[in-house]
């Protein structure tokens, strides 16, 4: 079982050298002089439809995204726990299917209430 | 000596080698790393042969023909051309995020066609957790996409960056419990093995769910219409505003592969895989995803592109309900043993059952909206 996991980060190393490769490949021809490079201040600034740009662009953001990313986690929790159920339901029987649905239930008064709360609409 | 001969002689035949076999290892390895990449990279080129032509069938116009005989090397004119320009990086950008966001948004694309069998047992690494790696790798694309977003130091790759990590964090529900469905008939989380128990294609046993897959995944992966991280009517180009070349190639290689690779896992999950009678198992695998991706192309031409509000109001209250009522109907319907024994009772019942909690589900879906869909 190991062998396998050896087999992914071997691909992963191969994979992470091919993309830089290819990231690196026109550095390489911008010294050879084949891929232009003549930067001037008017090219190398930030491109807002020829408007300047007003104050800082790492500006703090919409607070909705906290929410949704709330309930992501625990729903997310939640399916990670139904995967190893669902592999082996066969063996386990009725009474597991009756536990998950209890766990789900738990879960999704949760979602239940964010929904009547609103926390749900994009605003 | 003998034994690595032996070995070529078995992978050129793409037959299994037991993962323990004595000198076999390395030449798996190299084996499938090439064989990956060069699948990727010449499916890339394919899919976008075909999506530029099919669009433009299906919009009335010729599409691209002047290169090659029907247009088919304008994806390597392409190439050619971002590999040649200017790679022009903002005075304001945080230099390091901006050059390694492609490296990091590209890799996890590749990497889920690790697990995906090409044949029987012809695949790098036949995890037993596979389809749980391709869920956790696939997500790992955002963050490159965000990095470039906030590494490009422009409000509207921002704004598309956000919007993209908002999408794939609502769509990851619906698609990770689709999945389930998949993985309860099955009864295996190996990728190889669900393509072994696929006797009858799980797309007839699981209608709803493979709806539910295409639709997250389409969402997943920014295709239109769900494409609002790079909505160019709204924010010019979304994260990849600030690049160029071939930093921005890469980019479009990412999206495509990400597209081969939905596909891929959606005919190895739903459509049998390697599975089909007659043609080799490898070039059933290919047809499929190719059917698959032109199924995305169709969607893609046939529907306009949506609001944010709705993308979001689609994922938490249509397709995560639907989703868990697909669980529940097929955990049932597992227990009562229906897959081995009325797999033609399940089709009849599972098909009756997609089409009642669609239909229902979007009627309730405009009346808790007070006749708005965004609520």
């Amino acid at each position: 079982m190991l062998t396998n996991y050896g087999y992914i980060g071997l691909f992963l190393i191969a994979v992470v050298l091919f993309t830089l490769f290819m990231v690196i490949i026109p550095i390489a021809l911008r010294f050879l002089k084949i891929v232009p490079h003549n930067p001037n201040p008017i090219k190398n600034s930030t491109f807002e439809c020829g408007m300047e740009t007003i104050g800082r662009t790492w500006v703090q953001f919409n607070f909705h995204y906290y929410f949704y990313a709330l309930i992501f986690l625990a729903l997310d929790v939640l399916v990670v726990f139904l995967y190893p159920w669902a592999v082996n339901l066969r063996a386990l029987g009725f009474a597991s299917f009756v536990a998950v649905i209890i766990l789900v239930a738990i879960i999704l008064v949760g979602y239940v209430y964010a929904w009547k709360k609103k926390v749900l609409e994009w605003k | 000596m003998a034994t690595i001969e032996l070995n070529i002689y078995n992978l050129v035949n793409f037959q299994s080698i037991p993962p323990d076999w004595p000198g076999g290892f390395w030449w798996h390895w190299l084996f499938f790393t090439v064989v990956i990449i060069g699948f990727v990279l010449t499916m890339v080129m394919g899919v976008i042969y075909i999506e530029r032509r099919g669009m433009a069938r299906m919009q009335s116009r010729l599409g691209p023909n002047r290169t090659g005989p029907f247009g088919l090397l304008q994806p390597v004119a392409d190439a050619i051309k971002v590999l040649l320009k200017e790679n022009i990086v903002p005075d304001a950008a945080d230099k390091l995020i901006h050059w390694l966001a492609p490296v990091v948004a590209f890799a996890p694309a590749l990497m889920i066609f690790a697990v995906v069998p090409f044949g029987n047992g012809v695949l790098l690494a036949d995890l037993n957790v596979g389809i749980l790696y391709v869920v956790a790798i696939s997500s790992v694309s955002t963050v490159g996409i965000f990095m470039a977003g906030w590494g490009s130091s422009n409000k509207y790759s921002l704004l598309g960056a956000m919007r993209n990590v908002a999408a794939v964090v609502s769509y990851e529900i619906p698609l990770v419990l689709a999945i389930v469905g998949v993985v309860l008939i099955s009864g295996s989380l190996s990728l190889n093995q669900m393509v072994v128990a696929q006797d009858v294609p799980f797309i007839l046993l699981q209608p709803l769910g493979f709806l539910l897959f295409f639709a997250a995944g389409c969402a997943e992966i920014n295709r239109s219409p769900f494409d609002l991280m790079e909505a160019d009517s709204e924010i010019v180009a979304g994260f990849h505003t600030e690049y160029s070349g071939m930093k921005f190639a890469m980019f479009y290689l990412v999206e495509y592969a990400e597209a081969v690779a939905i596909s891929a896992i959606i005919a190895t999950l739903f459509l049998g895989g390697w599975r089909g009678p007659i043609l080799p198992p490898w070039l059933w695998f290919v047809v499929k995803v190719i059917i698959v991706f032109f199924a995305m192309v169709w969607t893609r031409t046939t529907l306009p592109r949506i609001r944010i509000d709705q993308l979001m109001a689609f994922a938490w209250k249509f397709l995560f309900p639907m989703s868990l009522f697909n669980l529940f109907i097929t955990a049932l319907q597992v227990l009562a043993g229906w897959p081995t024994e009325l797999v033609w009772a399940m089709i009849i019942v599972n098909f009756a059952v997609m089409a009642i909690l669609v239909l229902v589900w979007s009627k309730l879906f405009f009346k808790l909206g007070r006749g708005r869909i965004e609520v």
